[in-house]
């Protein structure tokens, strides 16, 4: 996929910090984010967000109001329960923070996590 | 939302006799028909429906919980029931764990809102260690009522 312009969108868009600890390069990365799908983040969606966070070494904190998740915990983003409209804070820090913001934000607000937004026919019935 | 507007108390099985994951969904879901919450001829359809959408993915979340569900045209306000197992049963759990605790929820097809809220109230609860550990200790339904009823006026717990 096209990395390179999202790093470049983050850049311009995350408020980016740099701490120094250790040798390690730490960065902070902030954005706030809208469910968009219909059906909001239920389990799947929340199954597929923590998926993506895991994949990053940065640690993944998101927001709903005064609610905080670990986003790479399946039971804490279910709780979240955001509905369609909600926005969300994500919060990566850590080495790769920027492209972990970048990806989740894809997943929330790109892909919709490839479910239909209100309005569109939902395929199935049962489900 | 609170436990009471939402669990079937009267569906709630202490000691599940399934071994199996299709089992134990069938096994709730039929307590939850003989209670009168699935309108008429729906309950074979949503066992089907909940093992479909398990199969799809593992509801197992892991710390022995597995939370099954399915959304149906049957019910018009979200359904649940809780069946604990003293054995555990194979939900092909995301840590790979058996399950002790099963809640099995169904929605209406129109209300994704109100499925979230049942979810978010569940979590809430799940998450606490001290809360799973009541639920896998209670022996009976009346316990687990208790423990639910508990819950609806301690956040906390």
């Amino acid at each position: 996929m096209n990395r390179k312009i999202e790093y470049k969108l983050s850049e311009r868009r995350c408020v980016i910090a740099e701490a120094q600890e250790g040798t390690l390069e730490k960065l902070v990365c902030e954005r706030e984010v809208e469910i968009k799908n219909a059906a909001g983040l239920h389990m799947r969606p929340a199954m597929q967000f923590v998926d993506i966070a895991s994949r990053f070494k940065s640690d993944i904190a998101v927001a709903k109001a005064d609610t905080n998740a670990d986003g790479k915990s399946i039971m804490q983003m279910s709780m979240l329960a955001a509905t369609c409209g909600t926005k969300l804070k994500i919060r990566a820090q850590g080495p790769d923070a920027l492209d972990a913001v970048a990806a989740l934000q894809e997943l929330v607000e790109v892909e919709k996590f490839g479910e239909p937004v209100p309005g569109q026919t939902i395929g199935e019935q049962e489900q | 939302m609170k436990f009471a507007d939402f669990v079937c108390f009267k569906a709630v099985i202490a000691g599940l006799q399934s071994k199996d994951r299709d089992g134990a969904i069938a096994e709730l879901v039929t307590t939850l028909d003989k209670a009168g919450r699935l309108g008429q001829d729906n309950c074979k359809k949503i066992i089907r429906a909940v093992v479909k959408r398990e199969n799809e993915a593992s509801t197992g979340m892991g710390k022995g919980i597995a939370l099954p569900h399915v959304k149906s045209s049957a019910v018009k306000d979200v359904i649940a029931t809780v069946g604990q197992s003293s054995t555990g049963i194979d939900f092909s759990a995301l840590d790979k764990q058996p399950v002790f605790s099963v809640i099995l929820l169904i929605s209406p097809v129109d209300d994704p809102d109100k499925h979230l809220q049942a979810m978010e109230k569940i979590f809430k609860h799940l998450q606490q260690e001290k809360f799973r550990k009541f639920l896998r200790q209670s022996q009976t339904a009346a316990q687990i009522e208790d423990l639910l009823r508990e819950a609806d006026e301690n956040p906390f717990l």
